[in-house]
C-alpha cells in the first residue's frame, strides 16, 4: 500500500516538474495522470495493491472537494456583484453540454453487444 | 461552562489543524448520512449539505475561511494524488478507447469546448467582468485542474473552485433528468456526458445509478481533464492576446 502512495506521489511529483520545467499550462497532476496512465499502458498487469490504492483515494472523490467549495465565503463580495450571469451561464452552458454531447456520441457510439439501456429513467 | 469559557475554548480550538479537518469529516459523513436517509435524492448532495454546513459554523463563529484550511488542506491535498489515481480507472476502459478511439476523442473535445465557449458567451451576454469569464472557462473540469487553468488565464482561482463544484452540483442533479426529456437511454451516452460537462461530482453520481454510466464517465472526465487544461490556456491566450 506504500509502494502504491509513493508510486502515486511519484507520478505527481515528476508531474509538477515537467510542468514547471516547460512552463507548461497544464497543471502537475493531469502530467501525473498521463504519466501513470502510459505507465499502466506498458506494464499491462497492474498490480492490485495500486489499483486498491488508486480505488480508495477515489471512494469519496467529492469529500476533496469540499475545503475548496468552502472558499465561497471568500468570494461573497464577487458573487454579489456577478452573481446571475454567473449562475445562469453556468446552469444552462452545464445542461447544454450534458444534452448535446449525450446526443452526439449516442448517435455515434457503435451499437454494444448487449447494450442494457435506461428503463426507469434515474 | 459560561459564554466566554465557550468563546476561549474555540479561540483556542479553532488555531489548530485538528478542528479544520474534523469538521470538514464530519460535516461530511453528515452530508452523506442525510443522502442515503434521503433514497439517495440527487438534491440531497453530501458536498453541498457540507459546504452549507462548514460555511454557517465559519460565519457564526467569526472564523476566517484561511484558519479553517490550515486543517481543511490535508483533504485538499489529496485532489492531487486522486487526479493521478484516475490514470486507473481509465486504464481499465483501454479496450473500449482502443475499439471507438475517434468517437471518444471527437466527444471530448467537442463537450469541452462546448462546456468552455458556451459559459464564456453566456455570462459574457449577461454582463460579467473579464475576471470572472475567466475563472468560469474551466468550470467543467476537476477543482485542481481547473483552478490552475483560470491561475493562468487571469481568473480567480477561488471563484473557479466554487464555480466547479456548482457545476458538479448542477450536472449531477438535474443532468439526468434533461437527458430524460431529451429521451436519450443509451448508459454509455449519459455517463460520457455526465463525465465530460460535470467532472469527479458528475461522476460519483453516475457510478451511482449503473456501473456502465460510472466507466464511461470516468472515462469522459478523464480525457476532459487533459482535453481542457491543453486547449483551454491556448485557445484563451491566442483569442484575448
Amino acid at each position: 500500500m506504500i509502494a502504491a502512495f509513493a508510486l502515486i506521489l511519484v507520478c505527481q511529483l515528476f508531474g509538477e516538474v515537467i510542468s514547471e520545467l516547460f512552463d507548461l499550462p497544464v497543471p502537475g497532476p493531469v502530467i501525473g495522470l498521463v504519466l501513470l496512465f502510459f505507465g499502466l499502458l506498458i506494464k499491462r498487469n497492474p498490480p492490485k495493491v495500486l489499483t486498491d490504492a488508486a480505488d480508495n483515494l477515489l471512494i469519496h472523490f467529492s469529500l476533496l472537494f469540499v475545503p475548496a467549495g468552502v472558499g465561497v465565503v471568500t468570494q461573497i463580495d464577487r458573487l454579489k456583484g456577478d452573481w446571475l450571469p454567473i449562475a445562469a451561464a453556468l446552469t444552462l452552458s452545464t445542461l447544454m453540454t450534458i444534452v448535446l454531447t449525450a446526443l452526439l456520441m449516442s448517435r455515434l457510439l457503435p451499437k454494444a453487444k448487449t447494450a442494457k439501456n435506461a428503463e426507469d429513467g434515474q | 461552562m459560561n459564554e466566554t469559557d465557550i468563546t476561549q475554548l474555540w479561540v483556542y480550538l479553532s488555531t489548530k489543524p485538528l478542528t479544520g479537518l474534523t469538521i470538514t469529516l464530519v460535516a461530511y459523513a453528515i452530508g452523506f448520512w442525510l443522502y442515503q436517509k434521503s433514497d439517495r435524492n440527487p438534491l440531497c448532495n453530501p458536498v453541498v449539505i457540507a459546504i452549507a454546513l462548514i460555511a454557517t459554523l465559519l460565519k457564526l463563529t467569526g472564523t476566517p475561511y484561511a484558519t479553517y484550511f490550515e486543517g481543511a488542506q490535508f483533504v485538499h491535498f489529496l485532489l492531487g494524488p486522486a487526479t493521478v489515481a484516475l490514470a486507473v480507472p481509465l486504464f481499465r476502459q483501454t479496450e473500449t478507447l482502443k475499439r471507438a478511439l475517434p468517437v471518444i476523442v471527437l466527444g471530448v473535445l467537442f463537450g469541452s469546448l462546448m462546456a468552455s465557449a458556451s459559459t464564456v458567451v453566456l455570462a459574457w451576454a449577461l454582463g460579467a467582468s473579464p475576471e470572472t469569464l475567466a475563472s468560469l472557462a474551466p468550470k467543467s473540469v476537476t477543482t485542481p485542474v481547473a483552478m490552475g487553468i483560470a491561475e493562468n488565464i487571469g481568473g480567480v482561482p477561488a471563484l473557479t473552485a466554487v464555480c466547479v463544484i456548482a457545476t458538479g452540483i448542477v450536472g449531477a442533479t438535474l443532468g439526468p433528468m434533461v437527458m430524460n426529456m431529451a429521451r436519450l437511454k443509451d448508459w454509455r451516452a449519459r455517463g460520457f456526458a455526465m463525465g465530460v460537462a460535470s467532472h469527479g461530482i458528475g461522476t460519483a453520481r453516475a457510478f451511482q445509478v449503473n456501473e456502465t454510466a460510472g466507466a464511461f464517465s470516468g472515462l469522459a472526465m478523464g480525457l476532459n481533464t487533459m482535453a481542457t487544461a491543453l486547449t483551454i490556456p491556448f485557445l484563451w491566450h491566442w483569442i484575448f492576446g
